[in-house]
Order: structure tokens, then sequence, then C-alpha cells
């Protein structure tokens, strides 16, 4: 009975990538000092960009506001440090385009305490304002999308949301910060979720962690009140258990219909980092102004995880970490599967940004391409049935519109396949490519 | 940007890959089929060993010689050329002049893999396309059968494997029937012991069963090998004779006997699980078996030859893009109706 309630706890296909977590799972998140300049993107977020509020030259306090929404998908941002606006203007992001941001000069004399209040009388607030509140606070998706929280807050009339999903199963490999949230904040991380799921009028709250983590489990679960509906679900480990619609087929063994969202099977994902960011906004007053981020790879001199001000670039993080090995060849943004490689260590830290990958020769050399032998090893591994290795030769032949008959909009590009594939075929950037061009394709006036 | 900093690749992610790559699996292969090219040396002798590496010669001449300038050697280091010539070459007569087998080898390649486009864009099986040549132009000397273990020894070679190119189509040496050949059109029926470990006349590579086997468990656990294929081949074969036995005992071959013979082993193994000619989606690999095992047993038994493997998995290659069409898997969270 045991095995058979275990093998439930799965979704189909899927990749079992080595997880790389022992260098930074038994490691405390630490809080790294402040530096001297800041550059906070308006656009961290998926969505319209927010406008800022403040003007070069004036003083901003920590945890101020200082851009607020743009419109409905589009969040509020605060200043992660105490000082000065140096300048708002175009800098470059992570993907090496220039975007509008706002620079911040620390205070180097400034206390950086937050004077927020106590919090929010959070019980009281209409559907309505707890959703704005939760778009003030900035508040976004922590595992590594960046979507507005309470964009998905926010359910039309008739949908009913019966379970709060928070998830824990960090599948990524290298990444520790949500295992070290649960281990050091399981209290905010509990408090958070029963905020949301009495907002929501959810009936219980199911947090699932995969099973690599038991000493998470094991906390979460010492730590549940009595009063309140929620069960710890240990879910196999396996990438991508972190992706939601395959959370939900895990946890409920039910499909998200394609095309649909999880609240259409009446189920709410919240990451544990959003989920935290939540009781810290309403039980603490502290807006979205920093995040934990795991510093990890062989090219990282002391690997950690740490509490990060947002905006602090990638040199000053990685400094702090003990600078780079010789030898580094690539730095991730995030996760090793769906993160970004970054092409300067003068990129900004982003609300999105869960990890600081350092890759060296090792990791990042043998790509030579192959030409495909249909083996079928990504189909065997796509957890949405695709066929990856036709839509690869589709695409390279520029074949974009017959893709839409294999149901390339289905993919949500965790990179299974691209894994899998021994031919070094980099099907995702294919299936992206193709994506990208039925998307903003001009169709020809008729 | 500093100028201390190291300059960073920009890949698109994902970054991390798992450790296979082609070339391995393709060596994978090569290493899977030594136990049984051994065991063609220890019956046939040196003219295995030549046999085999003319039909590589062959394969490799051709890999090399149609490739672009600039991608010369390139396409040979995935050893699917190699391979090819391999697997050609256990599918010979030992007593085969090597010039055939040469020529073989060439053709197999050349008409098999490089006018498709090269690795990964061929319809037909090269091996076995370079059988199907070989059997068409020279049906004698393809189907003369040699015992296994020549009188002289290991250095004895057949005299067949000397003939000059195109000057002798007479081949000659003492013939003995295959196994199959003999229950066809003598109504004799080999041992299953002697058929397993191979001591009976045949093709180089068709004559061990159990040595076959082995090699695809080697790649079965190492994942490189669709094994629904293989399995459904061989299922089909036992299931289709069996019933078959119920009509006529006297009249058809036991389903061990049907599995054993002839190059069954090495097609369902080695040859209709090459990737590149068999169906992708998992629902196709058991169409594409199914349709090889009975269409093996229907040539077999009702055909006029003693042997349909290399025509049964060369028929279901054509199928393949068909197959592979209408067997897309159901995608997640759509129902039936995606196709």
């Amino acid at each position: 009975m045991k095995t058979i309630r275990r093998l439930r706890r799965n979704f189909e296909h899927g990749v079992h990538p080595a997880h790389h977590k022992q260098q930074t799972e038994s490691l405390p998140i630490q809080r790294v000092p402040f530096v001297e300049d800041y550059v906070m993107p308006l656009g961290q977020h998926i969505g319209v960009p927010a406008k800022p509020i403040v003007e070069a030259g004036e003083r901003v306090r920590r945890g101020q506001l200082i851009a607020e929404p743009g419109g409905f998908v589009s969040t509020g941002l605060h200043s992660p440090v105490t000082g000065t606006v140096r300048e708002i203007g175009d800098f470059r992001g992570a993907d090496g385009r220039f975007a509008p941001a706002i620079a911040i000069e620390a205070d180097a004399f400034a206390t950086q305490q937050v004077d927020a209040g106590p919090g929010m009388d959070w019980q009281s607030l209409s559907l309505e304002k707890f959703i704005e509140a939760v778009q003030m606070a900035g508040i976004v998706g922590m595992g590594g999308a960046a979507f507005p929280a309470h964009v998905k807050l926010s359910v039309p009339d008739g949908v009913k949301i019966k379970h709060l999903l928070i998830n824990g199963a960090e599948c990524e490999p290298f990444l520790t910060t949500d295992h070290r949230l649960m281990l050091e904040r399981p209290e905010a991380v509990l408090d958070g979720a029963e905020i949301m799921r009495q907002k929501l009028g959810a009936e219980e709250t199911v947090i699932g962690i995969e099973a690599n983590k038991p000493d998470a489990i094991r906390t979460i679960r010492k730590h549940i009140k009595p009063d309140q509906p929620v069960r710890v679900v240990a879910l196999k480990v396996k990438y991508p258990q972190g992706a939601e619609k395959m959370m939900i087929k895990s946890v409920f063994d039910k499909e998200v219909p394609a095309g649909q969202l999880p609240r259409d099977v009446g189920v709410n994902v919240n990451n544990v980092g959003t989920i935290v960011a939540v009781a810290d906004y309403f039980l603490r007053g502290m807006p979205l102004i920093e995040r934990v981020v795991t510093v990890a790879g062989p090219g990282v001199t002391y690997p950690a995880n740490l509490i990060v001000p947002l905006g602090t670039p990638v040199r000053e993080v990685v400094r702090f970490c003990g600078g780079l090995k010789p030898g580094t060849r690539e730095i991730i943004m995030g996760g090793p599967m769906m993160g970004r490689p970054i092409a300067s260590l003068d990129v900004p830290i982003l609300k999105g940004c869960s990890g600081v990958l350092v890759f060296t020769e090792q990791e990042t050399a043998g790509r030579t391409e192959y030409p495909c032998i249909s083996c079928g090893r990504c189909l065997e591994a796509c957890p949405y049935f695709l066929n990856p290795s036709r839509l690869a030769r589709l695409s390279k032949a520029r074949m974009f519109d017959e893709m839409k008959a294999y149901h390339v909009f289905d993919c949500v590009e965790c990179g299974c396949c691209t894994f899998a594939c021994p031919s070094n075929i980099p099907i995702v950037q294919l299936i992206r490519t193709a994506k990208d061009d039925l998307m903003h394709r001009k169709e020809p006036a008729e | 940007m500093k100028k201390s900093d190291p300059d960073l690749l920009l890949f698109h992610a994902p970054l991390l890959r798992q450790g296979m790559t082609t070339p391995k699996a393709m060596r994978d292969v090569l290493y899977a089929l030594l136990p049984a090219t051994a065991a063609s040396l220890w019956f046939f002798g040196l003219s295995a060993a030549l046999i085999l590496v003319s039909c590589i010669a062959g394969a490799v001449l051709a890999e090399w010689l149609f490739a672009h300038r600039e991608a010369r050697g390139e396409s040979l280091r995935d050893a699917s050329g190699v391979l090819t010539g391999l697997l050609l070459g256990l599918t010979l007569p030992p007593g085969l002049p090597l010039w055939m087998a040469f020529l073989g080898g060439f053709i197999g390649i050349g008409l098999g893999k490089v006018i498709w486009g090269g690795l990964g864009h061929n319809l037909f099986n090269p091996a076995l396309l370079g059988r199907a040549f070989l059997l068409a132009t020279f049906p004698i000397a393809m189907t003369t059968w040699v015992a296994p273990t020549g009188d002289g020894g290991f250095l004895s070679i057949y005299p067949g494997n000397l003939a000059l190119p195109f000057m002798q189509a007479q081949v000659d040496g003492i013939s003995s029937a295959t196994p199959l050949g003999m229950l066809k059109f003598d109504r004799q029926v080999t041992e299953i012991s002697q058929l397993a470990f191979g001591n009976v006349s045949g093709s180089l590579g068709e004559t061990s069963g159990l040595l076959l086997l082995l090699g695809g468990i080697y790649l079965f656990l190492k994942r490189d090998l669709d094994w629904r294929i293989p399995v459904s081949i061989l299922a089909t074969v036992m299931v289709f004779s069996a019933c078959l036995g119920l009509f006529d005992a006297e009249r058809f071959p036991t389903p061990l006997f049907s599995v054993f013979s002839g190059g069954l082993m090495l097609g369902a193994i080695y040859m209709a699980t090459d990737p590149v000619t068999s169906p992708v989606t998992p629902k196709g690999a058991w169409i594409f078996g199914i349709g090889v095992g009975v269409l093996v047993i229907l040539i077999r038994v009702f055909g006029g030859l003693p042997e349909g493997v290399m025509y049964a998995i060369l028929l279901m290659n054509a199928a393949t893009p068909l197959i592979d069409r209408y067997t897309q898997p159901r995608v997640f969270g759509r129902g039936a109706e995606s196709k």
C-alpha cells in the first residue's frame, strides 16, 4: 500500500540530473554586507515595467517605494538601501540588453534600519485590498519566473480555489535557498501559507517537498499548528518536480488541461520564497527588497546561501564568497536547467534570481553537436509528452507552422529534452526560436 | 566589465547534460558486438576477419570519400561507418569473395546513408541495404554457405574469399546448408543447443544466438537500445510460430528454433533497433517490432526464401515515417484528440 501511494506521488517522464546540493545544503543563510552601488531594473518581473516615482539626487530610505506598478501585471519596487538616487537611465541587464533602471548610491553612514510598521491587520483586509497590498509590496514568484504574485491571486468569478500548494520541491540542481528557508524559517513559511490560504478561501494547504530534503519535511511537520489544515507531501526526486503542473499531477494526480492554469483545477501554487515574502510583508512590514541566493558551483571559492539586497552586482556577491577560481568559464543566474548565463559580473541580483552558479571548463566542455539519430531519449524525457526530436528538426528546417500541430506552445522549456540529448542538439533554443517567430510574425495583409 | 574578468560563455539553458553522446552510443554497440565477432572468428577462422575488415574498409572509404572536404574525417568520429561495416560483415557468408564484401560496405554507406544526407537522415538501415545489394547482384555467392571450422584450423581461409573481382563468378568450397535452408528444402531440424552456441553453418554473425543476446543485454543496461523493438520482434516470432505449430507441428518450426535460427537475433537486437530507421515513439516501436516479426515468419514459412529477416526489417524501415506520424504520444493535459 505504501509503495502504491509513493508511486502515485509522481509525474511521468522527466530526468534525473545529479543534484549537487551537498555544497550548500548544510550552510546557514548569511547576510551579505551593504555595498556602494545598487542598480534596480524597473522590469524585474514578467509584465509591464514599474514606473519610477523618485528623481535623480533624491534621498531614499531602505524599504521606501521608488517605483509604482506600471499596470495590472506589474509590481511596486522598493529601495534596497538607504542612500541617494544617482541616476535613472538605461543599464545593461542580465540578457545583455539595455533596460531602464534606478541606480542608487548607498549612504555609508546610514543605519540601514527599515522603519516599517509592525505589519498589517491582514485579517480585516478585503480580498481586493489584499491583492493590491501584495502588488505594492513588489512580491513576485521567487522560484525563478518572477511572475507577479498578485495576478495569480486574482481569481475570476466562478473559480473556486480548493488547495493552496506550496512548492518546496527545489528540483533545480545546486540550488538550496528554499531548503534553507524551510529549515531556518518554518514559522514564516507556515504563517505566510495561512495568510494566503485564508485570503483565497482554500480548504487546505499542501506543502510539496522532494524526498531528498528529509530534514525540511521534518521541520515543517513539527511546526504545523494543530488548528491549521496543512499537510506535507514528500515527492519523488526528479526534475522538473517543481514545475507547477507537474507538481499538481504528483500531489493531486490531476492534469491541468493544456492552455489552462492551475486555478482551473482549483489549485493555487506558490513557491516557498514567495510565501515567506508574503509573511514578511504582512507580519513584519518588510516589502520585497532582498532575497536568498545560493552561490555555488565548482568555480566559486566559498559556496554559500546568502540574503542579498536586490540590485547588488553579482561581482560583489562573488567577491563576498571569496572570488572566482581560475578557469571559470560560465556564470549562471538561477538554476542550471532553466537559468540564464550572464556575460558580465556587473549584472545586478534580481527578484527572480535564486542562484549564482559558477562553472569551470569541466562542466562546459564537450558540446560538439551531432546529427539527430532519432534515439527517442528526448521523448522519454519530456514531461509534456511532446516529440522534441520532431520539433527540433522542423525548427531547423524553419517549418514553424508545422510545429503548431506538434503542440510547440505546450512546451514550458524545462530543458529535459536537451539535457537528455546525446547529440547535444540545442532543442530548447530551437523551440524558442520557433515560438518567437510564430508569436511576433507579422501576418501579411490580405 | 573589468580586464581581469574571465571570458564567459553564453550557452542557452539547460547548462547541464547527461553524460551520453551519440559517438559513445555507437561505440557501445561495437562493444556489444565483440563477443559475437569473436565467435565468428572462432568458427570461421581468418576468413571471418578478412570479410569483416573488407566491409569496414569499404564503409569507411565511402564515408570519407563522400564527405564534404572541410568535414572530412568528422563523420568518421561518430563510429557509425565502422558499425555499419561490421554489421554488414556479420550478415555475409564466410566464403564470400573479399571484393564483394568491400563493395557491399561501400554501397551500404554510399547508397544507404550518404545520398540521403548522412547520419540521421537515411530511410533504410545501411548495412541491410548493402546486403540487399549484394544478394541481388551476386545471388550465388551470397547463398553459398560453408560449414564452420574449415579443415586447416584458424589460419586456413576459404578458397572463395580470394576470388578476383568480376573474373570468377563461381564460388567453390564445400557448401553446407544453413539450419533454415535444411528445414525449408530438406525438412531437417537442427538441435537448439547447436543453434544457441552457433556451431552451424550460416553467415558470420548469425550463428551464436546466446552471445548476440548477451550484447543485447549490455546495450539494454547501458540504455542504448529501445528494448521494445527486440522484445516485440522475438515475442511475435515465438507466438506466431507457436500458433502455426498448433496446425501442423511437423511442418512448422518450433518457437525456439525460429528465434535462434538464421539472422533473427542479429536483426532484432542490432539492426531493427537502429534508432535512425526505426520509429521514435514508444507505441511506434511496438508496431514496428510486431510488423518485423510477422513478416519474418511469413517470408520464412510461405515465401520462396529460407530467411526473411533482412527484407522484413527493410520493409518496416520504409513504413517508419508513417508509423511515427500516427503514433504521436498523447500530450500532457490534452485528451485523446491530439494526434
